[in-house]
């Protein structure tokens, strides 16, 4: 178990580097000189007060009239202290972190909320699925996982507004509430999000808890249990949902993928005020600094959830540490 | 592949007398038409699917011809904004009084566009990316390992609209931004694929004949990719339609006034979809059946190209 830890670990240092790479890459491939933007943005008739001097200055201040290496560099080396930069919009308090972690957390909240919902409703799918391979409910079950696929999220963001205005003439209440504030409207705010962000990740775990169900059922050991004269119930929970959720565990890495996507949209629709709408808003006000550092974020996230999921799968199946 | 030999002759196999008396019927040449009605009978809802693909390529070729309304031609005055949908327009019309059955029509349009062309790009260069990392193999096959690895980290929509903030709105925009985010995933499977098809003891005997390396790729690894790869661009197809509409309806898509599904969902849609319920049930309706059927294309395609998939969900 050491030397695969340490054979992961090594590998994520490399990785880790390059994503950063690419983050500063991606936002160096914006067209014009940020300096510009940033004066240009401002009241009209900024263009007249535009001077030279008054442009260098702020490239002087930004540090964008240095080689590229070395911005590099200062923007990594403020990152390992905790400075992600300072937004290009946010006048009064400019340093993104402190948006950042304000926004955090909302979105973490939603994200487990809507994946706590849809294991519930996927993993009993899943395994229904399998034990009754080919029967009515089966195939009634893998017909709602292939809508649940191909239903676009902000649609089903969209028609759930519209139902719930419509129809339950239910909106939720406007101010937006912390979790630790007032838990019951922060809840009231958050479920129906929770739910239109949940329907495609339930029917992604659903279908990889069937066919992950169906390899399983197919083992030598299941036959054994079955010989044994054990509970059908005892069989199919014990020895083959314990061994089939195995593979979901791998799964988790790009199943939060999708996740953190789908809050970006769920959040723009719901008016959630979290990371995804804070990546959107901040689009719209040209505020790069702030895209870097809510992408940097995710992929960092992404990167060690995954770099945990990959240890984890190595303590629960000896089989990959060796291998 | 068990197709009743007897009834297949029937059907239009030709009969060959060997000696007086001895009639057999030689299996029929498995023209195209066969390949169809042998895949639609056996997978029906793949057959569904590619017949929605065959509808999608009609309506986005003749949309000018189908469509019964400039689709960029706003109304405001006539009756048209908000309208019904009536035999005047069928999907009603739009806040600007556009007709919006012809933005669903030149809609398909964008879709299969985006969907197509960077599905192709995405997979395609993966494709070589995977394969020259298990040729080149060593140092070459680590760094481009690690390349992946890291922009496997970017879940594709964040990476996509990391993309389109840097470059902004335009529908050959999004097509790069898609195909950047689809080259880690494909190469990430291709190469996996390769590593295994290269152990074969076939491309040991290639080699002991004195194959070159570009022989090895162009007649064994490839030709056994190639059912994977396919099946990899179908997937894509689906994921490349629903994504664009994602950044369309978020903004950072197709420009605003441009007749694409998800844009058509978003902004003053979403304001009025409780006054004009429609605007925003048939583009949704439009993505979903399209989606869904490329993905049971998919499905089936594999199911049928690559045996050792079968039945993996």
């Amino acid at each position: 178990m050491k030397t695969y830890v340490a054979k992961r670990a090594l590998l994520f240092v490399p990785t880790m580097f390059l994503v950063t790479v690419a983050v500063f890459v991606i936002m160096r491939i914006v067209p014009g000189d940020p300096a510009l933007i940033i004066l240009g943005e401002g009241e009209d008739g900024a263009a007249d007060n535009l001077t030279e001097a008054k442009l260098a200055k702020l490239r002087a201040k930004l540090g964008t009239d240095r080689p590229i290496y070395v911005q590099y560099g200062t923007w990594v080396g403020n990152m390992l202290k905790g400075n992600l930069g300072d937004s290009y919009f946010y006048e009064g308090r400019p340093q993104v972190t402190y948006y950042l972690k304000d926004r955090i957390p909302t979105t973490v909240e939603l994200a487990l909320m809507s994946l706590i919902l849809a294991s519930v409703v996927a993993v009993p799918l899943g395994v229904l699925s399998a034990i009754k391979q080919d029967s009515v409910s089966d195939y009634a079950a893998r017909i709602v996982t292939l809508l649940g696929i191909a239903l676009p999220n902000f649609w089903v963001a969209v028609m759930t507004i519209f139902f719930l205005v419509l129809i339950f003439q239910w909106a939720p209440p406007l101010a937006y509430e912390k979790a630790w504030n007032d838990p019951w409207t922060n809840f009231q705010q958050l479920i129906f999000p929770a739910i239109a962000l949940g329907t495609s990740n339930m029917a992604f775990i659903a279908r990889i808890t069937r066919s992950a169900m169906l390899e399983v059922l197919r083992e030598d050991y299941i036959r054994t249990a079955r010989s044994k004269g054990l509970a059908e119930r005892v069989i199919v929970y014990r020895h083959a949902l314990r061994n089939a959720l195995l593979p979901v565990v791998t799964l988790f890495g790009f199943e939060l993928g999708r996740l953190i996507s789908g809050t970006v949209i769920i959040e723009t629709i719901f008016l959630v005020p979290g990371m995804g709408k804070l990546l959107i808003d901040s689009i719209g006000n040209r505020d790069f600094p702030m895209i870097q550092a809510v992408v940097l974020v995710i992929a960092v996230t992404v990167l060690v959830m995954n770099l945990f999921a990959d240890l984890l799968y190595a303590w629960l199946d000896p089989r990959i540490r060796y291998s | 592949m068990s197709l009743d030999r007897g009834s297949e002759a029937a059907r239009g196999g030709e009969f060959v007398q060997v000696e007086p008396g001895v009639v057999i019927a030689l299996r029929p040449k498995r023209t195209l038409w066969l390949n169809v009605v042998y895949f639609a009978t056996r997978k029906p809802l793949g057959a569904f699917g590619a017949t929605v693909a065959i509808i999608l390529v009609i309506l986005a070729a003749f949309a000018g011809v189908i469509s019964t309304h400039d689709p960029y031609r706003t109304n405001v005055q006539s009756g048209a904004q908000y309208a019904n949908p009536s035999a005047e327009h069928w999907f009603g019309g739009d806040h600007l009084g556009r007709d919006v059955f012809s933005r669903v029509i030149h809609g398909a349009r964008v879709s299969l566009y985006v969907g197509v062309a960077s599905a192709f790009l995405g997979s395609s260069m993966g494709l070589i990316l995977g394969v020259a990392s298990v040729q080149l193999g060593g140092k070459v096959d680590l760094a481009v390992q690690r390349v992946v690895d890291a922009m496997m980290a970017f879940p594709g929509l964040i990476l996509a609209i990391a993309i389109m903030s840097a470059l902004g709105a335009s529908v050959h925009n999004v097509v790069i931004a898609l195909t950047v985010a689809f080259v880690p995933s494909t190469a990430r499977i291709v190469r996996s694929q390769s590593l295994a098809i290269i152990e074969m003891d076939y491309v040991l005997a290639a080699r002991a004949v004195g194959a070159g390396n570009w022989r090895i790729i162009l007649r064994h690894i490839i030709p056994n990719i190639f059912a994977l790869y396919l099946v990899v661009l179908t997937f894509y197809i689906g994921g490349a339609i629903i994504s664009e509409a994602g950044l369309s309806f978020l903004g950072v898509g197709s420009p605003i006034d441009t007749p694409s599904w998800g844009g058509m969902l978003s902004g003053a849609t979403r304001q009025y979809v409780s006054l004009a319920p429609w605007l925003a049930v048939f583009p949704g309706l439009a993505i979903f059946v399209v989606v869904f059927s490329w993905n049971v294309l998919g499905d089936a395609l594999r199911d049928v190209l690559d045996p050792r998939l079968r039945g993996t969900d």
